[in-house]
């Protein structure tokens, strides 16, 4: 038979926790008065009226925060029962304990190495740098050796904003 | 009645419930909610079968950060919006579904169900599931598949910025 | 007496007490730590903040003759409980344009996971690891003291992504949904960084468990000196990884400098604009909640959790006789108060935020992320690297060897971030061509500039 053993506190843990928030969610909408107007009941903008939808597409640099979100995080899952058992290995002796070290230790360096050189990609592609464009063009700045004598006109002075 | 059979059967309707949630629902963020709530109260029946590293590692990439890109993707689609939910029309595919659905259950029943009954209850080692048991097996019996599932993650991120980035 | 009968209890009312023990002085406290944090910031800010609610005068009537007229003061003590009793009174409003079912739930998700957050915390000594003679605080805490410890941790705080993005979906306003997306893509930036962090003290530690943890750094300071104990925060690998947790438990709670998704400036209120009411407080609720634990887990990784003082006592009566009296006493005085030790650590924690919130300008969010992946992220794997090399050094050639492979890993760490660091400061042109367009360009560039 399936028993939950040491977590069946967790279990009674969880359920008080979520009784709890139902009870402070619910609670507030059965007491409170309700008058609702349609000033009340529109999306607050800023006070004025709404346009548009809310529902608009949003850049897809979250989406790839969350990819490499996933995948270092798996890297770091295959780590942890390692961490459990290389300080103190208990395979027996002495001897095989510390083979076990060595070999473990190598494994997970090659391992570490693999990351390294990931971790390396993301960083020199820039895959995170929030404003998506490492170089800005030179034909709306000005070149840094523009001639002396052409003052630069207004339309180069305006603020970067992205640069694209 | 045993409390933890009252606890493993509370937690299987959740986990059932939630399961028919995903396909029952229209709007796709819901269905990803219950897909979430499906994998954490997964988590804890692994927990019951004494697979902690299993269970909370199910937390820890299915819940909290596959099902966060889930609903990142959802809503990249915008699929969730008013004009985005699916519209109800007579159709015959949900009722082939669950007669197909019935048809597989009652397969696996036959094959699983029936042939554990007649068996003794099946015993783990006392350390079967634990951290440090998974940890002496993985390096030293499993250590290849290890070094290739970092080679694979690496592929994976190579892959994910090639996907997502507009120019290196 | 106590200890009988709470041993006679079958596991599950005791499960429900510990787990009591754990809701029902968060519910407590939360006020108070709302109340506190006005105060301080209040001070910090030379202002004087809620002094009023909860002043009692004594009417004329009253029997005692010299009380009659006075004041009886809490110091505002009551304010937080006055508003929460207001929050509950007022009107909820749900727009029209909500999702009304997530919109309804998100408040409830993002409130679970903080209290879920504290099942494996320990705030009371374990004196072994077997319970039978762990004593007894192991009979009350923690909730459940699972072979897997603080990956619970890890896996709890992951949830509460969930509650902001479907808040912020839910809603169906631009900022909310603005304020949902920054904060997912924050919290699941530097969860990244946190897991390895804790991940170094694991190995240092060689457990999971919460328990286990504190034992351990019950141990001699650096293997040596017996009389102090051996707080990770003290240890070089441990100090570097308390950096690192402390920032990503900062980011994790969306407080001041990383409260980018409720930044008002820019996005209204974040991911609860839409919100009022009690369902508005919950959110709060829910962030000062998981700070106090968070500041308890803090506490129970990298300062010795529930022990006073980083003191050993009985070692040092050992070597000083005539002192054993009183080490013995506060060897007692450490167990029998133990709780009220680690209450201190977590409102340290928390006075550690209201510090932080009163002292750093909000970051911008390039500068987020890049501090999440380009800073903390890299100094978390190479602080695990070196502590494996330190692990495999001591196992090899004992505790001066695992010192001396820890310097050497060490200064070959920093040697290569300082290589990489010029490479990348001269050898990429594509990155150093924007400094120079900017810095010679456009900022001080009157007619003409650029000629120099």
């Amino acid at each position: 038979m399936a028993s939950m053993g040491e977590f069946m506190p967790i279990v009674i843990l969880l359920g008080v926790a979520a009784l709890v928030c139902a009870a402070m969610v619910t609670l507030s909408w059965v007491l409170g008065p309700k008058k609702v107007t349609p000033y009340k009941a529109s999306p607050y903008e800023c006070g004025v009226e709404p346009s548009g939808t809310a529902r608009e597409r949003f850049p897809i640099k979250f989406y790839l925060v969350a990819m490499l979100f996933i995948l270092f995080d798996i890297e770091v899952v295959f780590l942890w029962s390692w961490l459990t058992v290389f300080k103190n290995p208990g395979m027996g002796s002495p001897e095989t304990d510390l083979a076990f070290q060595w070999f473990s230790f190598c494994a997970v360096m090659v391992y570490m190495v693999l990351w390294i050189i990931g971790d390396a990609y993301v960083l020199r592609v820039n895959a995170l740098a929030w404003d998506e464009a490492p170089e800005i063009h030179e034909a709306k700045f000005g070149a840094p050796e523009a001639p002396a004598a052409t003052p630069i006109p207004d339309a180069a002075l305006q603020p970067a904003g992205g640069g694209k | 009645m045993d409390t933890n059979l009252i606890v493993f059967l509370a937690m299987a309707l959740v986990a059932a419930v939630a399961a028919v949630g995903v396909v029952a629902m229209n709007n796709p963020v819901r269905s990803a909610l219950c897909l979430v709530v499906n994998f954490f109260v997964l988590a804890f029946v692994y927990f019951s079968l004494r697979a902690e590293l299993m269970g909370i590692s199910q937390i820890l990439v299915y819940t909290g950060a596959i099902m966060v890109l889930f609903l990142f993707v959802i809503m990249l689609l915008n699929l969730g919006g008013r004009g985005g939910t699916l519209e109800e029309r007579p159709d015959v595919k949900p009722g082939i579904g669950v007669g197909l659905g019935i048809a597989l259950f009652a397969l696996i029943a036959f094959q699983v169900l029936f042939p554990l009954q007649a068996s003794a209850t099946p015993r783990a080692p006392d350390d079967y599931g634990l951290p440090q048991t998974v940890g002496r097996n993985l390096f030293t019996t499993y250590v290849l598949p290890f070094e290739l599932a970092s080679v694979l993650l690496l592929v994976g991120i190579v892959g994910a910025i090639l996907l997502a980035k507009r120019k290196m | 007496m106590v200890q009988e009968w709470l041993q006679g209890l079958p596991p599950f009312w005791l499960g429900l007490i510990r787990v009591l023990l754990l809701v029902l002085p968060i519910l407590i406290l939360v006020p108070g730590l709302i109340w506190w944090e006005r105060r301080l910031l209040s001070w910090m800010q030379d202002r004087i903040g809620p002094n009023r609610t909860g002043t009692l005068n004594v009417p004329r009537w009253f029997p005692i003759k010299s009380w009659r007229g006075k004041k009886l003061r809490t110091f505002g003590l009551l304010q937080p409980i006055a508003d929460g009793v207001k929050l509950f009174l007022k009107e909820d409003i749900t727009p029209d344009a909500v999702d009304r079912k997530l919109y309804f739930i998100a408040p409830a998700i993002a409130l679970f996971p903080a209290f879920a957050l504290g099942g494996v915390l320990p705030f009371g000594p374990w004196l072994s690891d077997n319970p039978a003679t762990a004593g007894f605080y192991a009979l009350l805490t923690p909730v459940a003291n699972v072979d897997i410890g603080i990956l619970y941790v890890l896996a709890i705080s992951s949830l509460g992504v969930y509650g902001v993005v479907l808040a912020g979906y839910a809603s169906n306003n631009k900022y909310s949904l603005l304020g949902g997306l920054r904060a997912s893509a924050q919290l699941i930036s530097y969860e990244l960084a946190m897991g390895v962090s804790l991940a170094c003290i694991v190995m240092a530690s060689g457990s999971l468990k919460m328990t286990e943890m504190v034992r351990s750094q019950e141990g001699p300071l650096w293997g040596v000196v017996p009389w102090i104990q051996n707080w990770f925060l003290f240890t070089p690998y441990g100090l570097i990884s308390a950096v690192v947790f402390l920032i990503c438990m900062v980011a994790e709670t969306n407080r001041a400098p990383f409260d980018l998704p409720e930044a008002e400036n820019e996005i209204i209120a974040g991911y609860h604009t839409e919100y009022s009411s009690m369902k508005f407080a919950v959110f709060f609720m829910g962030e000062y909640a998981a700070m106090f634990i968070f500041g308890g887990i803090f506490a129970t990784v990298f300062l010795g959790g529930y022990n006073l003082l980083p003191v050993n006592w009985l070692a040092i009566g050992d070597s000083v006789p005539a002192l054993s009296g009183v080490m013995g006493f506060m060897d007692r005085l450490n167990y029998a108060l133990a709780p009220l030790w680690f209450l201190g650590k977590c409102a340290g924690g928390i006075t550690f935020y209201v510090w932080l919130r009163a002292t750093l300008p909000r970051l911008r969010y390039d500068q987020l992320m890049s501090l999440g992946w380009k800073s903390l992220l890299p100094l978390a794997v190479a602080n695990f690297i070196i502590v494996a090399i330190w692990i495999m050094g001591t196992a090899k050639w004992g505790v001066a060897g695992g010192w001396i492979a820890w310097a050497g890993a060490s200064l070959l760490a920093v040697l290569l971030y300082l290589q990489v660091m010029s490479t990348y400061k001269s050898g990429f042109p594509d990155m150093q061509r924007r400094k120079v367009v900017l810095t010679d360009g456009i900022p001080n560039a009157p007619v003409g500039a650029g000629a120099d």
